[in-house]
């Protein structure tokens, strides 16, 4: 293969590295009205009454938009294709807030000192109602967080709104019960997973003017463009025809920009107000404000007889949606559908729960998913269950995991919001992954700690897991090729390059199939107007879903230009070879170059613009694989956790961009050990988020990173591009739990609520040592 | 009020508020590759160069700055180029966001520290938070970059 890999510099790296405008911000009106929105103080109240009389004599102020200016219509800001699976629960503004952050009002004005002046002037009189702050009783509370009548859902998604239940779902396969009771050795544990925060660097932002055909323009950093059209015309009425949104170049997401943020009112205001406007998020609106990770406890209980066979699953999650239930039964469902397969040869399987509502800033997509929480359940579990039996994990998962050519019947139970696909693994090298990784991390030498000092412990521990590559029968990417003349390419796409390499990926595909080099193929993506549809950057669809586009369209295109050259020849189709630069008639050995053909279909002969556009939706999600292993040293008189080292092992088919594969993992792999050891968003018990900042709520810095190793199985997926499969998100998963059975393999301490901070650490490390 | 100073290299005169921090002071004029990713100093993306030195431009009043130089990616263009190759032979390039204050931050190592290892590089850049790459591969391309002499 040509251009795809094997390293292969991004398209646009360098523009990007010397500054050149490229984010949303930078294309901003300079004329724009600036927008700031006040913000509730409660964690749930009525508003009462609003006073802005002060604030709208300041000169400057251009317009103040409450819930009194918008009709009741309701829409979910999730982000997804349509109908959502996510209840229909939120307004423009409302009359209720229902978080500390909440949406209240918003002022537009000419600057940024005036609007802030006149947020100060507004006086809002709360009727405080009581609020629902700990998720694990907000089920039938006494306080309804939704109680009015026009929010729905847009299929059965279990809404139940009376009883702050945004979303609920069970499945069964055999009778988990009967499982259990014959198991010989049975495990029941609860486990808890966190908040946590996107903390992309570039704070959410949206633009939007008239342009001189009188339609709303949007620039917006967002990972739905589609979507966010879709959405504004709903939410404001306004006919989609006259809404274009452009996707600049967007300066990291991880689902945190799959939702709508600021769109809705900077729209609103534009269209108000006839002028261009902007939104930028504060980094304390993007903490406070717009999403985090749903937290969750999970229920896990695992049977297995003697010899270590896995019997039966039940596992229960109760999730925390927050004030919205955007994403509620989705990322619960993904807990589920992209974590038990994993260990397909039981005879039982139980997954069922409940998304409570409480007024907590609301949860939507994070890389992972769902998949992520999950994962920290189940393979901390199947290490408590070797525990019991006395068997070694790495042998334990060997006899139960997931192999290639087989399936799971989960698959065909569970979808995303409905019923799944059915799907055999054609391709799953997760035994290479763990020995390959058993290698790297040198277990043997290390399993299960070595006492480096007196107060140093060194363990390793891993995990494995799967993830999807984009929705089957639901998510759809389309691409355009179109021949210049010169005998260049571009390639419109409608997939979302949010700084994970994809419109670089494409390009290599369209590049690889017409046999020609990346310059040749000069890439636009995510423009409302002018690209063809694709649903976003999200679920791990890009490179398959939407790779695969590129790849039909660049099919597509190929033949065309063999018909075009055999009408130039005059002969027939078959006795035409092209190599990418030139074309031969096989039997008189004439040849035109494309060059010249481009020219010719330009300027000369049988004059026509050659223009393909192909779409593909996915019939199966073929799961990426990996291994996870962590090496740790372990302070047993600070309890403090350092990781030197994290290999990674990943079966994600073959690399279309072998680099930015790596650096996909790596980075995932970092936010994983995030989440796992320190991130976490905290609530005081006024319902005020006391993280807020990057000083309160910590990202791995470079000198925690460990040592990074990361390698990819060989693989080939036959139903994807060029053999490849999604790999976005797999990375995150396994830290987690890799880390945690680090921490019990170094010093016999079980951390079942993430993070694994040194404080918890030590304190049942005390405990421990006290009973013994 | 008026504050002369020098802006890669050029002298120039700007109006400014009492209050306006150099980052506002430079969007206002156009300079759009220093950028904002928080308010209070902790994430490095609007990283200037003052009389050579990485700072925050978000902290820093402009009227303070009399006088003084500033140096943003525009002032630094053949070396932000040379960084950017090895940047994407390593895929260490993902959102991009943060990367014009990574250019000037190590143009601003390179003078500075002399042989720099990969532990003195995480210490010099750990200012420069990156939510994308899990660093490595960020190491590994700057390594390359000070290597190349030419």
């Amino acid at each position: 293969m040509k251009a795809v890999n094997i390293i292969t510099p991004s398209i646009d790296g360098q523009g990007l590295m010397m500054g050149k405008p490229g984010y949303t911000n930078d294309f901003s009106d300079k004329n724009s009205l600036i927008i700031k929105v006040l913000r509730s103080p409660h964690p749930y109240a009525k508003i009462v009454s609003i006073n802005d009389s002060e604030a709208l004599k300041l000169k400057g102020v251009e317009c103040i938009l409450s819930y009194k200016d918008f009709d009741r219509r309701p829409f979910t800001r999730a982000g997804q294709g349509y109908p959502e699976p996510s209840p229909h629960d939120k307004f423009v503004f409302d009359e209720y807030v229902r978080y500390v952050g909440d949406e209240v009002l918003c002022v537009a004005a000419i600057d940024e000192v005036t609007a802030e002046k006149a947020l100060a002037l507004i006086k809002v009189e709360y009727q405080i109602l009581e609020s629902v702050l700990d998720f694990e009783s907000a089920m039938n509370h006494q306080s309804i967080i939704h109680p009015e009548p026009e929010i729905h859902e847009m299929f059965p998604i279990g809404f139940e709104p009376k009883k702050n239940i945004a979303a609920s779902y069970q499945m069964h396969i055999g009778n988990v019960e009967k499982s259990l009771a014959q198991c010989d050795v049975v495990i029941k544990e609860s486990f808890y997973t966190q908040a946590q925060a996107h903390a992309m660097m570039e704070p959410h932002a949206v633009n939007s003017r008239f342009d001189y055909q009188n339609r709303l323009v949007l620039y917006s950093s967002t990972q739905t463009p589609f979507h966010v059209r879709r959405i504004i015309s709903q939410a404001l009425n306004f006919p989609l025809s006259r809404i274009r949104v452009i996707k600049p170049r967007v300066g990291g997401g991880f689902g945190g920009k799959q939702a709508i943020h600021g769109e809705i009112i900077c729209s609103a205001v534009t269209i108000k107000t006839g002028k261009p406007a902007k939104l930028v998020y504060t980094r304390k609106e993007v903490f406070e404000s717009s999403y985090s990770r749903h937290p969750m406890r999970i229920d896990m209980t695992l049977g297995a007889d003697l010899e270590g066979h896995l019997k039966a699953i039940d596992c229960y999650v109760l999730s925390d949606t927050g004030a919205y239930g955007e994403h509620a039964l989705t990322v619960f469902m993904v807990t589920g559908s992209k974590v038990l397969p994993l260990y397909n040869k039981v005879d039982s399987v139980r997954f069922h729960g409940h998304v409570v509502y409480t007024n907590h800033t609301p949860a939507g997509a994070f890389r992972g998913y769902g998949a992520i929480q999950g994962n920290f359940a189940l393979e901390s579990a199947v290490d408590m269950l070797c525990e019991k039996l006395k068997m070694s994990p790495i042998a334990f998962r060997q006899i139960n995991m997931i192999k290639e050519t087989e399936t799971s019947p989960i698959f065909a139970i569970m979808g995303e919001g409905t019923e799944g696909t059915a799907m055999n693994m054609e391709t799953c090298k997760l035994e290479f992954c763990l020995n390959r990784g058993l290698e790297l991390i040198n277990w043997q030498k290390t399993y299960p700690r070595i006492q480096i000092d007196d107060h140093t412990v060194r363990s390793v521990g891993m995990a494995i897991a799967m993830q999807g590559s984009g929705i089957p029968y639901i998510d759809m990417g389309a691409a355009t090729i179109k021949l210049n003349d010169d005998g260049f390419y571009n390639l419109l796409v409608g997939a979302t390059e949010i700084g994970q390499g994809s419109d670089t990926i494409l390009t290599q595909i369209a590049a690889e199939e017409l046999m020609t080099t990346v310059d040749k193929v000069i890439v636009y993506s995510s423009d409302t107007d002018l690209t063809p549809f694709d649903v976003g950057a999200y679920a791990s669809s890009t490179t398959f879903v939407s790779g695969n586009a590129v790849l039909k369209a660049a099919k597509t295109m190929k033949s065309k230009l063999v018909e075009e050259a055999a009408n130039y020849f005059n002969c027939d189709i078959i006795l035409v070879e092209f190599n990418g630069e030139v074309f031969t008639q096989i039997k008189t050995k004439d040849s035109i170059t494309l060059k010249a053909l481009s020219n010719r279909l330009y300027y000369n002969h049988d004059q026509k613009q050659l223009m393909v556009t192909e779409s593909y939706v996915g019939h199966k999600s073929p799961p990426p694989f990996m291994a996870g292993f962590a090496e740790i040293d372990l302070d047993t008189e600070t309890g403090e956790v350092k990781v030197n080292k994290y290999v990674s092992v990943v079966d994600c088919g073959v690399t279309i961009n072998p680099k930015l594969a790596k650096g996909q993992v790596e980075g995932a792999i970092v936010q994983g050990m995030g989440m796992a050891l320190y991130e976490d968003v905290k609530v005081s018990s006024q319902g005020k988020l006391i993280s807020n900042d990057f000083m309160s709520y910590r990202i791995p810095s470079r000198n925690e990173t460990p040592e990074l190793i990361t390698e990819f199985a060989i693989s080939h997926e036959p139903s994807g591009p060029f053999g490849a499969k999604s790999v976005g998100e797999i990375g995150i998963d396994t830290p987690p739990a890799a880390i945690t059975n680090a921490i019990f393999n170094a010093c016999g301490v079980r951390i079942k609520t993430l993070p694994a901070t040194p404080e918890k650490i030590l304190m049942e490390l005390r405990r421990k040592n006290h009973e013994n | 009020m008026l504050v002369n100073l020098f802006l890669n290299g050029e002298a120039k005169t700007l109006q400014v508020e009492p209050g306006d921090f150099l980052l506002d002071t430079l969007q206002k004029n156009n300079v759009v590759s220093v950028r904002r990713g928080c308010e209070s100093t902790s994430c490095g993306v609007c990283t200037v160069l003052l009389e050579g030195k990485p700072v925050p431009s978000c902290s820093l009043l402009t009227v303070r700055l009399e006088g003084k130089s500033i140096t943003t990616v525009e002032g630094i263009q053949k070396e932000a180029e040379k960084l950017a190759h090895y940047f994407g032979l390593e895929g260490a390039d993902q959102c991009g966001f943060c990367n014009p204050s990574m250019a000037l931050t190590v143009y601003a190592m390179k003078k500075e520290l002399k042989d720099p290892t990969i532990e003195t590089i995480k210490s010099y850049l750990v200012g420069n938070l990156c939510r994308c790459t899990g660093y490595q591969a960020q190491h590994i391309a700057i390594l390359h970059y000070l290597e190349d002499q030419s």
